[in-house]
C-alpha cells in the first residue's frame, strides 16, 4: 500500500509536462489537432504506453498532463485503439444498431470506431462522404460531423473488448478532466494575483480566495478520485472496479466543469472573451460530460454496485 | 501507486479482527449519552483494552507505549474498528488524538513520560482550553493572561467550547504570556491539571440537548511553568502543531464510519434523483479516503502529510453535510426521534464546518498557504 506516485510516476508525469510546455503551449492547441501531433504524441509514447508495458495508472498520469495542456484530438480513442486499428482513431458509443449523430473528430482521424453491447466495430474516415461537418461546433477544438447515416462496419472485437474500452475510456477521460480541473485552479490564480481592483490583487479578497480554495480542494479530491480507479483496474482485487470508476467520472466531470466556470467568474469580464482560455476549459468539460458514460449515466452505475452490495 | 495490502498488512488485520470479535462480545451495553460517569467508564475502559492489547497509540512511538504500526496498518485499523463498529474514541478524544500527538512532537521527555502512559491506556483524561468568547476565528487574538510568578504561571480568563472540559483531568490550554508583541508571538502552551484551585468548568448544552462542551472558568490558577510545552511565547507553533492533527488526522475513524452510515441508506432510498444524489456523496466520501491514503503514504515517506491533510476537513464537512441532508429528505417522517441514528449524525456533524476552524478559516489557509494568495488588508 503507497498511493503516492512512484518515482517513475513522477518521472512520467514531468516528462509528458515538459512536452506539453515544449510542444503544445495555447497557440498551437488553439490551431487544432493534425497529424503533425500526433506524431509527436505517438513518439512519447501516449498512445502505446500500455502495449509498451505500462499500467493504467501511468496512462491515468499522461492523461492528465495532456488535459492540463488541453491538448485536443481523440487521444482517448487512439489510445484505446492502439494496437488494434493503425493511425488517427475517433470514436462513439451507441445504443445497438442506432446512428450515431453527432461524431468528433472525423476530420483528424483515419478510422471511426463504433462501440456498443455486441462489440467494436471500424469504418474508413473516407466512407462518411454524407457527413456534414458544423460551421460552428460548440468547443472549436473539436470539430463535429452530423452523420444520418452510418456506413457499412467491419467487427473487429467482441462485447469484452467493447467493455473494456468502455472503462479504460472512462478512466482516462476522468484522468484528463483532473488536469483541466487543475490547469484552471493554475489560470484563475495566477489571474487573481495579477488583477488588481481597490488597490490591491483580488486574490486577496475573501470572496475570491473562497472561490479558488473550494476550486483546489474539488481538483484534489477529483484527483484521488481518478488516481484510485486507475489504481483499481490495473489490480481489480483491491476494490470495485465499477463503483471505483463511476465514482472517478462523477467528480472528474464535475470538477472540470464547476472549475471552468468558477474561473470564468474569478477572470470577470475577460473570462466572457474568445481571448483568454477559459471558455475552451468550459466547453471542452461540457462535451467530455457526454462521452464515456454520462454524469447521470455514473451515478446510476455507481448506485447499482449498491443494490448489488445491499442485497 | 498502489493499494493492495501486503501479507504482513492482511495477517495485521485478521489478527485484529479476531481481537475485535473477542473483545466486543466481551463489553457491557453503552451507557447512555448523558450518564457522563458511565461514559467516562465505558471509553475509559475500551481505552484500556485497546493498550492491553497493543492497539492504543496506533501511530505513536513505542517508547510511550504505542505501537508505531506502519501507514498501511493505520489504515487497515481504522478500517477494522469501523467495520466491527467497535467504540467510538469517546472521552478520550483529546487525549489520544489531540494533545498526546502534541506531546510526542513537542513535549519534554518528563512531560512524555508522565502523560502519554497514561492516556494511552486510558487512565488520564483530556479536555482542550483554546477558544475563548471573543477568540474564536481569531483564535490567536485570545485573552486569558498568564503571568510568571516564581515557578508558577497566575492565569486569569475564560475559555469555552472546551471539550470534555466537565470530565477532563487535564487540559490544553493556550494563554497569552506577552500582551505587548503582535498577538502570534505571544502566546504559549499549558498544560492544565484541571484540579487546580480557581478552575470553575460550567456545561454547555448544545443544539443535540447534550453538552460534550463547556465553558471554564480560571480565576488566578498557578500553573507550574514545568507545564509549558515548547517555549515561552512559542505556543502558535505548538497550536499548529495540534490543530494540524486535529484536523488532518483526528476525524478519519468518523469519515470512514460515514461510508458505512451512507451505505446503510442506500436500501431505503427509492427515488431515482436521491439515489444519484447518494452515488454522489458516496463518490465522494470513497475519494477522501483515497486521499487518507494519500495522506498517509506521503507521512510515512516524507514525515508530514502533504497538501491533500489541509484540504480534507473542508471536503468531508461538505460532504457529510450533503449525506445529512440526505438523510433527512429520505427519512421522511422517521426524522422524528433524536435517537435514530441518522437523526442524531445530521444534528451533530452541523458542528463539523465550524469546530476546529470553520470552513471560511479552511479556505483562507488554502487559498494562503497553499495557493499563495495575499492576506486580505485588515481594518485600521
Amino acid at each position: 500500500m503507497n498511493f503516492d506516485l512512484t518515482e517513475d510516476q513522477e518521472a512520467l508525469r514531468d516528462g509528458i509536462r515538459a512536452l506539453c510546455v515544449g510542444r503544445f503551449p495555447m497557440e498551437r492547441v488553439r490551431g487544432g489537432f493534425d497529424r503533425p501531433a500526433f506524431a509527436e504524441l505517438a513518439e512519447t509514447g501516449v498512445f502505446s504506453l500500455r502495449a509498451d508495458g505500462f499500467t493504467w495508472s501511468d496512462a491515468s498520469i499522461a492523461f492528465q498532463e495532456l488535459g492540463r495542456a488541453l491538448v485536443p484530438g481523440p487521444l482517448v480513442w487512439s489510445h484505446l485503439a492502439h494496437g488494434v486499428v493503425e493511425g488517427i482513431v475517433t470514436g462513439v458509443e451507441r445504443p445497438v444498431d442506432a446512428t450515431p449523430t453527432m461524431l468528433e473528430h472525423l476530420v483528424e482521424a483515419d478510422t471511426v470506431v463504433v462501440v456498443d453491447a455486441r462489440g467494436v466495430s471500424a469504418i474508413p474516415s473516407a466512407a462518411f462522404d454524407g457527413a456534414v461537418e458544423l460551421e460552428w461546433p460548440l468547443d472549436p477544438l473539436s470539430p463535429v460531423h452530423r452523420v444520418e447515416v452510418l456506413p457499412e462496419a467491419e467487427r473487429i472485437g467482441d462485447a469484452a473488448l467493447a467493455a473494456q474500452w468502455k472503462t479504460g475510456g472512462a478512466v482516462l477521460t476522468a484522468a484528463y478532466q483532473v488536469g483541466m480541473a487543475q490547469a484552471c485552479v493554475a489560470a484563475a490564480t495566477a489571474y487573481s494575483l495579477e488583477r488588481r481592483q481597490f488597490d490591491r490583487p483580488i486574490g486577496s479578497f475573501q470572496a475570491v480566495k473562497h472561490i479558488l480554495a473550494d476550486m483546489a480542494v474539488r481538483a484534489e479530491i477529483a484527483r484521488a478520485a481518478a488516481d484510485a480507479a486507475a489504481v483499481t483496474l490495473d489490480d481489480p482485487e483491491v476494490g470495485d472496479v465499477a463503483r471505483a470508476v463511476s465514482g472517478a467520472r462523477l467528480l472528474a466531470s464535475e470538477a472540470a466543469l464547476k472549475n471552468a466556470k468558477a474561473s470564468l467568474q474569478v477572470h470577470g469580464g475577460m473570462g466572457f472573451t474568445w481571448e483568454v482560455d477559459v471558455h475552451l476549459y468550459l466547453k471542452r468539460a461540457w462535451v467530455l460530460n457526454t462521452v464515456f458514460g454520462t454524469p447521470r449515466a455514473h451515478a446510476d452505475a455507481l448506485a447499482a454496485t449498491l443494490t448489488a452490495t445491499a442485497g | 501507486m498502489d493499494l493492495r495490502y501486503s501479507d504482513a498488512d492482511e495477517a495485521f488485520r485478521a489478527e485484529l479482527r479476531s481481537w475485535l470479535t473477542r473483545s466486543l462480545a466481551e463489553l457491557p451495553a453503552a451507557p447512555s449519552r448523558d450518564d457522563w460517569p458511565a461514559r467516562v467508564r465505558y471509553d475509559t475502559e475500551w481505552q484500556g483494552r485497546l493498550f492491553d492489547a497493543g492497539y492504543a497509540g496506533i501511530n505513536w512511538p513505542k517508547a510511550y507505549g504505542g505501537r508505531d504500526a506502519s501507514p498501511s496498518e493505520q489504515l487497515v485499523f481504522h478500517e477494522e474498528t469501523t467495520r466491527a463498529k467497535a467504540p467510538y474514541v469517546g472521552v478520550n478524544f483529546v487525549g489520544t488524538l489531540h494533545a498526546g500527538p502534541t506531546l510526542v512532537a513537542e513535549g519534554s521527555e518528563e512531560q512524555k513520560s508522565a502523560h502519554l502512559p497514561k492516556i494511552l491506556r486510558g487512565d488520564e483524561v483530556w479536555c482542550q482550553c483554546f477558544s475563548e468568547p471573543d477568540a474564536g476565528s481569531d483564535l490567536a487574538g485570545l485573552t486569558t493572561r498568564a503571568v510568571r510568578d516564581g515557578d508558577d504561571y497566575v492565569v486569569t480568563g475564560r475559555k469555552t467550547w472546551c471539550s470534555f472540559g466537565h470530565v477532563g483531568e487535564f487540559g490544553e490550554l493556550l494563554v497569552r504570556t506577552d500582551p505587548d508583541v503582535p498577538k502570534h508571538r505571544g502566546i504559549t502552551w499549558l498544560i492544565l491539571p484541571m484540579d487546580l484551585p480557581g478552575i470553575e468548568v460550567r456545561p454547555i448544552e448544545t443544539l443535540l440537548g447534550s453538552s460534550e462542551f463547556c465553558e471554564v472558568f480560571l480565576d488566578e490558577v498557578r500553573v507550574p511553568v514545568a507545564n509549558r510545552i515548547g517555549d515561552e511565547n512559542d505556543g502558535w507553533r505548538v497550536t499548529n502543531v495540534t490543530l494540524s492533527f486535529e484536523r488532518g488526522t483526528a476525524f478519519v475513524s468518523e469519515m470512514v464510519d460515514a461510508l458505512r452510515l451512507a451505505e446503510e441508506l442506500a436500501p431505503a432510498v427509492h427515488d431515482d434523483a436521491e439515489r444519484r444524489e447518494l452515488a454522489h456523496v458516496i463518490a465522494e466520501l470513497d475519494a477522501l479516503w483515497s486521499l487518507t491514503k494519500r495522506n498517509v503514504s506521503q507521512a510515512g515517506r516524507t514525515g508530514a502529510p502533504g497538501p491533500g491533510a489541509m484540504m480534507l476537513k473542508l471536503g468531508y464537512s461538505e460532504a457529510r453535510d450533503r449525506l445529512g441532508e440526505l438523510s433527512m429528505r429520505v427519512l421522511e417522517r422517521g426524522i422524528f426521534d433524536v435517537h435514530d441514528e441518522l437523526v442524531e449524525e445530521r444534528l451533530r456533524t452541523l458542528s463539523l464546518p465550524i469546530a476546529a476552524g470553520t470552513s471560511q478559516i479552511q479556505r483562507n489557509i488554502i487559498g494562503e498557504r497553499l495557493l499563495g494568495l495575499p492576506k486580505e488588508q485588515r481594518w485600521a
